[in-house]
């Protein structure tokens, strides 16, 4: 670990504070339908966009109106792009001619898009044509953190309204989130992308001559060594920067190219690595202030603000700790940190970015539901690998998800409420909101969905040699660590992996595809149905016995509900993976 | 329903064309007017002939150019399909495979001391650009005697590609492999000439 890593961790942290509270105030004033600097410009196409399409945006929603509209939107634009990734071939900008998607793995990527998870089991670069890119993947880019932010919002509209039956307007929310939010902050990121480096453009790949052809030997089909001369080298090209932008502000996650924001075309410097992390920090941060402002209490949105900033440090530290200490099994190699060189784990990361990017890197796009990498996590040390798994088990509730994030954090503020109450002997209250016996139910529906559906397709796989364990790279314990990461990840709508995991099978495809739709879908019930119970309570004025949610104290209380429910769940799991793997690798051994 | 299903539709199609064709589209346009060379990929020819990006890294081999590191992507550095190796720490071909790359990097380089990590591990795109000054360094000297050329020539010359942290505090100091080894080949070049 060096001062100049830590020095731009902390860079790092101080610029997301910077950002959210503006942006947060921003948000408020966007949802409230208050006047913004961009209304002259953005007013007349909202209009359009209604006119069009017939929504009537001054029609209030009860929940179960906005939960179908939302289902049914989401159906709707996960079947057009299914139909786009199918029929590929016949559609325009597709250089490089490729196929239509096979119909199994098209599902899977189109139930990927749709949940917000971008997983990926197929190679970008040899599978999707430009336009299945720019107007089935990036557009869900658009759409899926939209509906994030929206149903966010409408939840934030449940504890702050009082004797309601609506909740908002889900078509008005996710309008307001494209037009106002997402697309502005969309254009900015990828000029500022481009003049780094990211390319964008539409050409056909392009092939270089090599400086020095080279000699390699490979396996052919039949698994026999044929040596061959490289004399070029193919260059992947493509609308990159419109995509990557998106990918970032929105939690996607989901890379243009295989190794996502480790490629030098979708990351190409320190600063666009910068920008790139930021951009997945800026609006689930500034969410926090949304809450503080739209429910009237701007200490309660920095409570839980510093809540999730507890979390982050715990979870960079870590993974930096284990990261820059390297692999003690690997002799010979120089893994010391000098004026030269960062040392530590090198194996899946890149020099530009060295230790520290990478395990601030891995931790942001797991504490938020991103998922983008600029370094394999697969090849993390066990501890530091842990770290993202880790925090995608605590539920993405550390910034989170855009929107995401912030509705799972209040289930987990209502279960601390609720035990706070437990405690005292009180009923419960948050924000004035008696919480009841049907909010507590519904929010531990929402806590259970997510373990159920990582814990039984995980313990099923790793009872099945045909179709689960033959997808493995690794043996030993890292093989659970892999399979296990995988249905985390999709759960949790993440999208990262463990990429060793060979995913573009039917069995994996298909239960990743639920896992991910459950985790999304299933969850997104329960929250709306206490967003919907809350917003037709009354106020009660608060008394001595009121947990204050503005405090340290408070703070302290949700920290710990949220470690404490997360290693309940998953601590077994982790012994037998990471954990194990750790004290074998001190222990000399190898798989 | 169905007024909610047609709604859905319609504008599922209306924000395809704005976000799906329209916003990329409009990005491309701009950046081919403001900064076309980075758009495309920031790409290198020499003598009318492409013969690479900037950005992305190439494989040299052989005692005249410095090393690149590992990759994993196709059959190397293949831009057309970036991996990382994915192996776990405890991984015994990862462990193999690194033993074997630092054996034949002590032996080119006629060294004792260990290998710079970043020399002997694959990186995450199987596309790094980039190697460590220490790993640049590490090279120097035997490059200097395959190529007939004065040590200190050599080391200056890596010492002109040090790209340092970006705005003094971001990312690690690195040389570009592509760039050095064409600078190396100029150097000999005009070494030759009288």
């Amino acid at each position: 670990m060096t001062a100049n890593g830590w020095f731009q961790i902390g860079l790092f942290f101080l610029l997301v504070l910077l950002i959210a509270y503006p942006l947060g105030i921003y948000m408020t004033r966007v949802f409230e339908r208050r006047k913004t600097f961009l209304d002259p410009v953005l007013v007349p196409i909202e209009r359009t966009l209604y006119r069009l399409t017939g929504i009537d945006a001054e029609k209030e929603m009860h929940w179960s109106a906005y939960a179908i509209a939302m289902l049914l939107f989401s159906v709707v634009s996960m079947l057009i792009l299914y139909l786009i990734e199918r029929v590929q071939s016949w559609l325009p900008w597709n250089p490089q001619h490729l196929p239509g998607v096979p119909a199994i793995l098209a599902f899977n990527t189109a139930a990927s898009f749709t949940a917000n998870t971008d997983w990926q089991s197929y190679v970008p670069e040899t599978t999707m044509s430009y336009l299945t890119q720019m107007a089935g993947l990036a557009y869900h880019n658009f759409t899926s953190a939209a509906v994030g932010i929206a149903l966010a919002i409408a939840f934030v509209r449940g504890i702050s309204r009082k004797e309601q039956k609506t909740i908002g307007n889900f078509w008005v929310d996710v309008t307001r989130s494209i037009l106002w939010i997402l697309l502005p902050g969309s254009i900015v990121l990828a000029f500022a992308l481009i003049s780094q480096g990211v390319v964008q453009n539409l050409r056909p790949y392009d092939t270089a001559h090599l400086v020095q052809s080279q000699q390699v030997t490979a396996p052919d089909s039949s698994g026999k060594p044929v040596t061959q001369t490289v004399t070029t080298q193919t260059i992947a090209q493509g609308p990159v920067a419109s995509q990557e932008a998106i990918k970032m502000l929105g939690t996607n996650g989901g890379g243009f190219f295989n190794t996502n924001s480790a490629h030098p075309f979708e990351n190409p410097t320190p600063l666009s690595n910068l920008l790139e992390m930021l951009a997945i920090f800026a609006i689930p941060a500034g969410l926090t202030v949304t809450l503080g402002q739209m429910t009237g209490s701007p200490r309660h949105g920095w409570a839980v603000f510093a809540a999730m900033a507890v979390l982050f440090a715990a979870g960079v530290t870590t993974a930096y700790w284990a990261e820059a200490k390297g692999n003690p099994l690997m002799h010979g190699v120089d893994q010391h940190v000098s004026a030269t060189q960062p040392g530590g784990n090198m194996e899946g990361k890149e020099v530009r970015f060295g230790i520290a990017n990478s395990a601030l890197f891995a931790t942001i796009t797991t504490d938020a539901s991103c998922g983008a990498v600029n370094s394999m996590h697969d090849s993390f040390t066990p501890l530091g690998g842990m770290v993202p798994l880790v925090n995608m088990m605590l539920g993405e509730v550390v910034f989170g998800g855009v929107g995401a994030g912030l509705y799972g954090m209040l289930i987990f503020v209502i279960l601390s409420v609720f035990i706070a109450g437990l405690m005292v002997g009180r009923t419960p209250e948050y924000l004035g909101k008696k919480i009841e016996a049907f909010d507590v139910k519904m929010a531990m529906l929402y806590v259970l969905i997510f373990p159920v559906f990582i814990l039984c397709f995980s313990g099923v796989t790793v009872l099945l040699p045909h179709l689960g364990l033959s997808s493995l790279a690794n043996a030993g314990p890292h093989g659970l660590s892999e399979i296990l990461y995988a249905f985390t990840s999709a759960t949790a709508n993440n999208g990262s992996a463990f990429a060793g995991l060979s995913a573009n099978t039917n069995y994996y495809n298909m239960t990743l595809a639920l896992a991910m739709l459950g985790g999304r879908f299933l969850m997104i019930i329960p929250m709306l149905a206490i967003a919907g119970n809350l917003a037709q309570k009354k106020i009660t004025p608060p008394s001595a016995g009121t947990f204050p949610v503005t405090t340290p104290l408070f703070t302290t209380l949700l920290t710990g509900v949220i470690l404490i429910v997360g290693s309940l769940t998953f601590f077994p799991a982790l012994s037998l993976g990471p954990i194990l793997e750790h004290l074998l690798m001190y222990a000399g051994k190898t798989f | 329903m169905r007024k909610e299903i047609i709604t859905s539709l319609l504008y599922t199609v209306v924000t395809t064309l704005l976000l799906g064709i329209g916003y990329p589209l409009g990005i491309t346009l701009v950046a081919h007017l403001v900064m076309p060379h980075k758009a495309d990929g920031q790409l290198i020819t020499k003598n009318g002939v492409l013969i690479g990006s900037k950005l992305l890294g190439q494989t040299f081999s052989g005692p005249t150019y410095f090393h690149s590191r590992p990759s994993a992507a196709g059959t190397g550095y293949d831009a057309a399909n970036s991996s990382g190796s994915n192996l776990g720490p405890t991984n015994a071909s990862l462990l193999a495979r690194v033993q074997q790359s630092a054996a034949e990097e002590r032996k080119a380089n006629k060294a004792t001391a260990d290998i710079p990590v970043d020399l002997v591990t694959a990186s995450g795109s199987g596309l790094d650009p980039d190697i460590t000054v220490a790993a640049a360094e590490f090279q120097i000297f035997a490059i200097a005697h395959a190529r007939g050329l004065p040590v200190e020539q050599v080391n200056e010359l890596v010492h002109q590609h040090i790209q340092p942290r970006q705005l003094g505090v971001l990312g690690e100091p690195r040389v570009n492999v592509l760039e050095l080894n064409l600078a190396l080949d100029d150097l000999s070049k005009s070494a030759r000439l009288p």
